[in-house]
C-alpha cells in the first residue's frame, strides 16, 4: 500500500509482521511520529478518541446521561471536571509546546491521526461508532496531554483523605495507629535497610516544620463525616520490575523485566511496535494516542516503570467570604476566585454547565452545589501535582534515545506526574532504579486526612529535590526491583511516605533473585509468571492454629484439608486459594467489622498486611472482640466463625464447579464499553494479589516484557490483548491465550536489510506527495 | 419470465450500484426496474425483496466466510443473543429483501389498478 501526505518531510516505510507488529523506518524523527500517529488511528482510533472523552468529562455528550444505573454526569463528567482534567491537560500542554522537539513529535502525530481520520467514510468507522451512533473528531494535541492525563490519574490519582478523615473520627490516638500504622515490620523497601540514602549529603534539601497544634487540632480533630462518593482508579494498578547485572546471568549481560499491572480491557491499553530512525531505534509498547515508544528498549538499553504509589493529591476546606464564591480566606487576606465555566454537552439534552472555582490550592472540587450525598456544605479544594505544567513525553523521547545511565538520568528528570520507579540497564553493564517524580516534601501524616486551607500552614512545603528521591545504581547484589512497595526504610527518610504500598510482591521478588545465579531468560519468564503466594505462606499459620476442627462434617473437614497440605501456589487448577482467600476476608470483616460498622459512612478499611502482622504478633489484638457481643471473643473464636461463615458458599461453589482458582476469581477482559458480546471472559489463569504473577479479576500483568541485553538484543513479551482494536479482527485477542498460558513472543527487531523477511506481511509506504498544483501568486 | 428477469436485473443492478452508491441505492433500482417493467403489486414487492435477499445473504455469507465468522460470532451475540452466523446472514438478507421489496412495491402503485396486468 502506498500513502502520499503532504505533511511528510520524506519516506517512511513500515512493515507490519505476522503478530501485526508494525516496523516504522524513517529518516526524519517526525515523519515516524507521523505514521505512528496514522498507524495507532488506523488499528486503535476509536479506544484512543474514547479515552480522551473520558479524561475530558465528556461521556455524556456520547453515551447520554445515563448509563445504565450509572449517572454519568455526576459521577463522572462532572467529577473529572471539578478535579479539574481538562486545566491540567492544558497545563502540561503548555510545557509539551514549549519544547520543540515534543512540539514538533505531537504535531506529526496529531497530522499523522488526522491523516487516517479523513480517510474514513460512514460505513468504514470502527464497530464502536456505528453502536454508539457518532463519528470521531479531529485529534489534536489536547487530546494527547489529555490521554497522558488520564494514566496520570489511573496511577496517581488514588489517596485515602476522606475515608482516612472519617476514620479518625470515629477512632481514638491509639486505635487509629493500630488500624492504620504508617509502616510493616516485614518489608523489603526497593531501597535494601542500610543503604546510604543519597550518598553526598544527609541534610534534607526541604526542611520542614509541623505546624503548632497540628497535634491536637489536625491529627485529633473530631469532626462530621465527610463526603465519600469518589471516581476512584483502582487500588490494585501495580507492578513489578526487576534488571539484573551481567554477574547473575548466564549471558554475563544484564537483564531487565517489566510487567506493570493495570486494568485487563479490550482494546488493549498497548500497542507494540518498532520506532527506526537514524537517531534511534526503539521497539516496546506505545500508548494509543501519544507519541513514542513507553516501555521497551533501543540498540543500548532497556527501561521500564512501576508505580510509585505515592499520596500526590490532598484536600484543603476552603473558606469563602460568601455564596458567590468570588473571594475566599488565605493568610487573612480575601484572594479572588479564579471560574472555569465546565460546558458539559449532554446527548438529547441541555448542555449542564459548571462553574468550578480555582483558588490557590487548586479547583474546588467538592461544594454544597456538587452532587455531595452527605451535603457536608464544606468546600474542598483539590491540590495534585498532575495540575502542575510538566512535560512526561519529553522523558520518554528520551528515554528512547538514551545510550547510557547518564542519558536515561538526564530523560526521568521530565517525569513529573504519575511518579515511577525507573528502571534501567544498558549494555554497558549498569542496572539502576529511580523513585522518581514531583513528590510533596510532607511531614508525618501531612495529607492522610483534609486539610485546613484558611493559611498557608498546611500547605506543601516543597516538592523533595529530585537527587533525594530513593535510587540505586549498580547495587552490589547484582539486581535492583521494584514491586510498589515502600522505597526505603520509613524511618530514615527525612520526609512522611505516605501512600498504599504492598510488601508482599516485592519480598518475594527479592528473596529469589537472591537466590538465583546464572540467570537466563526462561528463568526470568518463570518468576515473572510465578503463582507462589507469600502472603498465604505468613497468614496460613493462623489459619491452622486457630480455627477449630474438633466439630467438622467430613465434607468440611476436607476443606481444610485443602488448605493444610497447600503448596502456596495459586495455580489454577487449585482448590486451597479460593478456600484460604475466603477465609482471610471472612476473618477480615469478623476482626474489624464490628469497629468499622460504627458509623454509616463507609471509613478507611485496614490494610491485610496491618491485619497479619498484629496477628502473627498478639493474639488477643484489641480488634478481635465483637463489640457488639457481651462476651469477650477470642481469636480461636472468631477465626472459627469466619470459617463457619464461609463454609456453604466453599461448598456452593465446589458444587457448581467454581472452586477451582482460575473459575472462583474468574479473570475477565473487558471491552472499555462493558459490552459482554466484545469481551473475553472467564480466561484461564492463575495468581493473584499477593502472587508475582498478579493476575485478578479484572487486573494483571499488561504487559509481560524481558529484554536481555546481549548483542544483539534478544527480548520476550506479552500482553491480554491484539494489536488491533478492531472485535472482527483475528489480532482483536490473539495474544490472550499465550498470556494466560504464561507463554511468550520472540520480539523481533528488524533491520533494514531484512524487508524481505517470511514474517512480513504488509507493507505501507508513506511519501512526500508531490504537488502538482500550480501555486497561484 | 418477466419476473424473473426483474429479479436478476435488480439483483445485478444493485450489486454494481452498491459499489459506489449508499446502502439505500438498492431502494431505487428495485423502483426503477419494476416502473420499467411493470407488475401487479404482490409480484413487484416478492421481485425486490427476493432479489435483494438473495444478494445481501449472499454478500454477507461470501464476508463472513472471508472473516471466519469472528465478526459475526460477536455480533450475533451482541443482537441476537445467541451465537449464530448463519442466522445474522439471513436477517441481513431480510432487511435487504424489505428495502428492495418496499422499493419495487412502491413502483408497482404508479400504475392505476386498471392498467396493470
Amino acid at each position: 500500500m502506498n500513502l502520499d501526505f503532504q505533511e511528510l518531510s520524506g519516506t517512511v516505510k513500515v512493515y507490519l509482521d505476522n503478530r501485526l507488529v508494525p516496523h516504522v523506518f524513517a529518516q526524519k524523527e517526525n515523519d515516524a511520529y507521523f505514521a505512528q500517529g496514522y498507524l495507532h488511528a488506523k488499528f486503535r482510533l476509536w479506544q484512543m478518541e474514547f479515552q480522551t472523552y473520558y479524561a475530558a468529562g465528556r461521556l455524556s455528550e456520547i453515551l447520554g446521561r445515563y448509563s445504565g444505573s450509572t449517572d454519568l454526569l455526576n459521577k463522572v463528567d462532572r467529577s473529572f471536571r471539578r478535579l479539574g482534567m481538562g486545566y491540567a491537560a492544558e497545563q502540561a500542554l503548555k510545557a509539551v509546546e514549549a519544547n520543540p522537539v515534543t512540539k514538533g513529535q505531537c504535531d506529526a502525530y496529531t497530522e499523522g491521526v488526522n491523516a487516517y481520520i479523513s480517510t474514513l467514510t460512514k460505513s468504514s468507522l470502527p464497530l464502536e461508532y456505528k453502536l454508539l451512533g457518532y463519528a470521531p473528531e479531529p485529534w489534536t494535541n489536547l487530546k494527547t496531554a489529555l490521554l497522558l492525563k488520564l494514566m496520570t490519574w489511573d496511577l496517581a490519582g488514588s489517596e485515602n483523605d476522606f475515608a482516612m478523615t472519617n476514620a479518625r473520627n470515629l477512632f481514638s490516638a491509639a486505635d487509629f495507629e493500630l488500624l492504620y500504622p504508617t509502616t510493616q515490620d516485614s518489608v523489603d523497601p526497593i531501597l535494601p535497610k542500610g543503604t546510604p540514602l543519597y550518598g553526598t549529603s544527609d541534610t534534607p534539601g526541604v526542611k520542614l516544620r509541623v505546624p503548632l497544634h497540628a497535634d491536637s487540632t489536625y491529627m485529633m480533630a473530631k469532626g462530621s463525616a465527610l463526603p465519600l462518593e469518589e471516581l476512584k482508579p483502582d487500588r490494585d494498578n501495580g507492578s513489578n520490575n526487576w534488571a539484573v547485572s551481567g554477574s547473575k546471568t548466564k549471558s554475563g549481560s544484564p537483564i531487565l523485566c517489566n510487567d506493570p499491572h493495570l486494568g485487563l480491557n479490550l482494546p488493549s491499553l498497548w500497542f507494540e511496535m518498532q520506532i527506526s530512525t537514524p537517531g534511534f531505534n526503539a521497539y516496546g509498547v506505545s500508548f494509543p494516542g501519544a507519541p513514542g515508544i513507553i516501555i521497551g528498549f533501543n540498540d543500548s538499553c532497556a527501561f521500564g516503570f512501576t508505580n510509585a504509589m505515592r499520596d500526590v493529591r490532598d484536600y484543603y476546606e476552603i473558606q469563602f467570604k460568601d455564596q458567590t464564591r468570588k473571594e475566599y480566606r488565605y493568610n487573612n487576606e480575601w484572594l479572588p476566585t479564579k471560574f472555569r465555566v465546565e460546558d458539559i454537552k449532554v446527548k438529547g439534552q441541555d448542555d449542564f454547565l459548571d462553574t468550578v472555582a480555582y483558588t490557590i490550592f487548586g479547583p474546588v472540587m467538592y461544594e454544597p452545589g456538587y452532587a455531595d450525598p452527605l451535603n457536608t456544605g464544606k468546600y474542598y479544594a483539590c491540590k495534585w501535582t498532575a495540575q502542575s505544567p510538566s512535560n512526561e513525553l519529553l522523558a520518554f523521547n528520551e528515554l528512547d534515545h538514551a545510550a547510557n545511565y547518564s542519558d536515561y538520568l538526564a530523560a526521568i528528570q521530565n517525569l513529573s506526574t504519575p511518579g515511577q520507579n525507573c528502571i534501567f540497564a544498558s549494555k554497558s553493564g549498569d542496572i539502576a532504579i529511580w523513585d522518581q517524580g514531583a513528590f510533596p516534601a510532607k511531614w508525618f501524616r501531612q495529607g492522610d486526612f483534609v486539610m485546613p486551607g484558611i493559611d498557608s500552614t498546611y500547605d506543601w512545603q516543597g516538592i523533595i529535590p529530585q537527587k533525594e528521591n530513593p535510587h540505586m545504581v549498580d547495587p552490589v547484589r547484582g539486581f535492583v526491583s521494584s514491586a510498589n512497595q515502600v522505597p526505603v526504610e520509613v524511618k530514615r527518610y527525612p520526609y512522611y511516605l505516605s501512600g498504599n504500598f504492598p510488601p508482599y510482591r516485592g519480598m518475594e521478588i527479592n528473596r529469589r533473585l537472591e537466590q538465583m545465579e546464572n540467570i537466563t531468560a526462561a528463568d526470568m519468564m518463570q518468576l515473572q509468571t510465578d503463582n507462589y503466594d507469600l502472603f498465604a505462606e505468613m497468614a496460613r499459620p493462623l489459619f491452622l492454629k486457630y480455627i477449630d476442627t474438633t466439630n467438622m462434617e467430613p465434607a468440611e473437614k476436607s476443606y481444610y484439608t485443602y488448605v493444610r497440605d497447600w503448596d502456596l501456589r495459586n495455580d489454577p487448577g487449585e482448590k486451597a486459594p479460593g478456600i484460604f482467600n475466603s477465609w482471610w476476608h471472612s476473618l477480615k470483616t469478623s476482626i474489624y467489622g464490628d469497629e468499622l460498622g460504627q458509623t454509616k459512612y463507609p471509613v478507611m478499611e485496614p490494610y491485610d498486611e496491618t491485619l497479619l502482622e498484629a496477628l502473627l504478633k498478639d493474639s488477643s489484638y484489641k480488634f478481635v472482640d465483637d463489640i457488639r457481643t457481651p462476651q469477650v471473643e477470642n481469636l480461636k473464636q472468631i477465626a472459627t466463625l469466619a470459617w463457619k461463615k464461609i463454609y456453604p458458599s466453599i461448598q456452593q461453589a465446589d458444587t457448581f464447579g467454581n472452586l477451582t482458582w482460575a473459575s472462583f476469581k474468574d479473570t475477565k477482559i473487558t471491552h472499555l464499553l462493558h459490552i459482554n458480546e466484545l469481551s473475553d471472559p472467564h480466561i484461564p489463569i492463575g495468581g493473584g494479589t499477593y502472587s508475582i504473577n498478579a493476575a485478578k479479576s479484572d487486573h494483571g500483568p499488561s504487559w509481560r516484557m524481558i529484554v536481555e541485553l546481549t548483542t544483539p538484543t534478544k527480548a520476550y513479551a506479552i500482553y491480554p490483548g491484539g494489536q488491533s482494536g478492531n472485535p472482527g479482527s483475528p489480532y482483536y485477542d490473539n495474544f490472550v491465550d499465550v498470556w494466560a498460558k504464561g507463554h511468550y513472543d520472540t520480539l523481533w527487531v528488524m533491520s533494514p536489510g531484512e524487508q524481505n523477511d517470511p514474517r512480513i506481511q504488509w507493507k505501507i509506504n508513506f511519501t512526500k506527495s508531490q504537488t502538482t498544483a500550480n501555486h497561484p501568486e | 419470465m418477466k419476473w424473473i428477469t426483474s429479479l436478476l436485473l435488480i439483483a445485478l443492478l444493485s450489486l454494481a450500484a452498491e459499489l459506489y452508491l449508499p446502502f439505500w441505492s438498492v431502494a431505487l433500482i428495485s423502483f426503477g426496474v419494476v416502473a420499467a417493467i411493470p407488475q401487479t403489486s404482490w409480484k413487484a414487492f416478492l421481485c425486490g425483496f427476493a432479489a435483494l435477499f438473495l444478494l445481501w445473504s449472499c454478500l454477507a455469507f461470501y464476508m463472513d466466510a472471508q472473516n471466519n465468522q469472528i465478526l459475526s460470532s460477536r455480533v450475533s451475540l451482541l443482537f441476537l443473543k445467541i451465537k449464530s452466523p448463519i442466522l445474522l446472514v439471513l436477517v441481513t438478507g431480510f432487511l435487504g429483501g424489505i428495502v428492495g421489496g418496499m422499493g419495487a412495491l412502491s413502483a408497482s402503485f404508479l400504475r392505476s389498478p386498471e392498467t396493470q396486468g
